[in-house]
């Protein structure tokens, strides 16, 4: 898309809270219309405003959850960060009917488009999956054919974001394999024992390299540089990954 | 015009003074990458000064680590909103790399280890305002942020501040990089918010 940027302004929008649930304990999900929303790709995401009564403004960017659709409305999921200013608000506070500034959507890089028809393997850790789900969104909304596989590491079985959906787009039997990793605690019986992902699982529930699929990871820093460490060390050529990280690096002090 | 946010407070500290405007407070150190982290030992490291068609300089990270070196602190500030305070690095200032190039043009392609790109005008990184930095916080700089040896360019947000950095192309014009070719603002003044290409 080098050169042929489709310059819509980025511009704050008034978004109304139209719907509201919890993925998790931690974590919840705001479906909002936004006004004259241009419409987005799957994998951008938004900026997101609040204003207190005194004129103070607080700004974080969230990835867009939802597929692409042409109706104004978009969901983010948001998860609550113990020593958050936006999070608690967003994920505690907020109530249907409220009104929230909006500006984007953003990011032309870290995006799965429909026209793209390669293999997909998506990687997730943690709350990583939410631009992912935008893309398996985005493919099942469409009907598009291209295989994915989704990776996605949790912590335990409680902190699974979509989980009916992703059961549901992955019974289908139209090539969207998920499969998860548990970090701390597994469902009882799980014939993997928790702990970070690593070469055996990526060997056996990736695609092959020869296939060139395209890879997307997202997921905290650490997370990240493992995960790309163990698909380059599995033959996947590093120009076909791309990524996004957030939060610190694990081991700084 | 903006919207109150009914019930929102926010948290302030007395840094927030010291902040563009949109930007937190973090002590962490996030990072954005497009990618993979290349992994370049130092022993194939190499940092080239062009002018698009004919190499200028060249330093191999020994004759690189010859050269004298600064200790910098300063502020950062990265796109994504984050703003870190009072950072230290060391590094050999573009006024040294640059020093015995005289040249009419009037900006530079930064080029890294896994193709990332970078423009910035030449004006940007001379005069005690740009640094090649191999150490941050006295240790060698980590792969993760940049290492062995990356580009510093505080007064500019963050992306500006090309990790495995391999080297600069001098251009006639001005030239937009890989952030800047996706949408990102071609120069990135923090103080301006200068974050996207049509602000």
């Amino acid at each position: 898309m080098e050169g042929t940027a489709v310059l819509e302004r980025v511009i704050w929008r008034t978004a109304t809270v139209v719907g509201l649930h919890d993925e998790t304990p931690t974590a919840r999900t705001l479906a909002l219309a936004v006004r004259d929303w241009p419409g987005h790709v799957a994998g951008q995401h938004v900026d997101v405003r609040l204003t207190a009564a005194d004129g103070y403004s607080a700004v974080r960017s969230y990835s867009i959850a939802s597929a692409p659709s042409s109706d104004g409305r978009i969901e983010l999921t948001v998860e609550r960060l113990p020593n958050g200013e936006v999070s608690p608000y967003l994920t505690r506070q907020v109530v249907v009917g409220d009104e929230l500034e909006v500006r984007g959507p953003i990011g032309r890089w870290f995006v799965w488009r429909p026209e793209q028809q390669t293999p997909i393997q998506l990687v997730a850790g943690g709350s990583g999956i939410v631009p992912l789900m935008a893309m398996l969104r985005s493919r099942n909304s469409i009907d598009s054919t291209a295989p994915f596989r989704l990776l996605y590491s949790v912590r335990e079985p409680g902190a699974i974001f979509y989980r009916d959906e992703l059961r549901a787009l992955s019974s289908r039997g139209d090539s969207v394999v998920v499969t998860y990793a548990y970090t701390r605690v597994t469902p009882k019986d799980w014939p993997r024992p928790a702990g970070r992902i690593d070469a055996e699982l990526i060997a056996s529930q990736t695609w092959l390299s020869n296939l060139r699929p395209n890879s997307y990871v997202c997921g905290p820093t650490s997370f990240v540089e493992h995960a790309t460490e163990l698909l380059i060390a599995a033959g996947y050529d590093r120009e076909t990954i791309r990524t996004e990280r957030f939060g610190a690096t694990g081991d700084r002090k | 015009m903006a919207i109150i946010s009914r019930g929102f407070a926010g948290r302030r500290s007395g840094a927030d003074a010291k902040l563009p405007p949109g930007q937190y407070l973090t002590t962490d150190f996030p990072v954005l990458s497009a990618g993979p982290t290349p992994r370049i030992s130092p022993d194939r490291w190499e940092f080239t000064i062009d002018d698009g068609s004919k190499v200028l300089k060249r330093w191999d990270w020994k004759s690189f680590r010859e050269l004298p070196t600064e200790n910098i602190t300063v502020d950062i500030h990265c796109v994504t909103r984050w703003s870190k305070l009072g950072t230290s690095w060391e590094g050999v200032s573009l006024d040294v790399l640059l020093a015995n190039i005289s040249t009419d043009l009037s900006h530079a392609m930064f080029r890294s280890y896994g193709d990332y790109t970078t423009n910035l005008p030449l004006k940007d990184v001379m005069n005690k305002q740009a640094w090649i930095a191999f150490k941050f916080d006295g240790a060698d700089l980590e792969p993760e942020h940049g290492g062995p040896a990356r580009l510093l360019v505080p007064h500019l947000y963050f992306w500006k501040s090309a990790k495995w950095l391999k080297g600069m192309t001098l251009m006639p014009h001005d030239k937009p990089g890989f952030w800047e070719n996706l949408g990102y603002h071609i120069y990135g003044d923090p103080w301006k918010e200068q974050r996207y290409s049509n602000e």
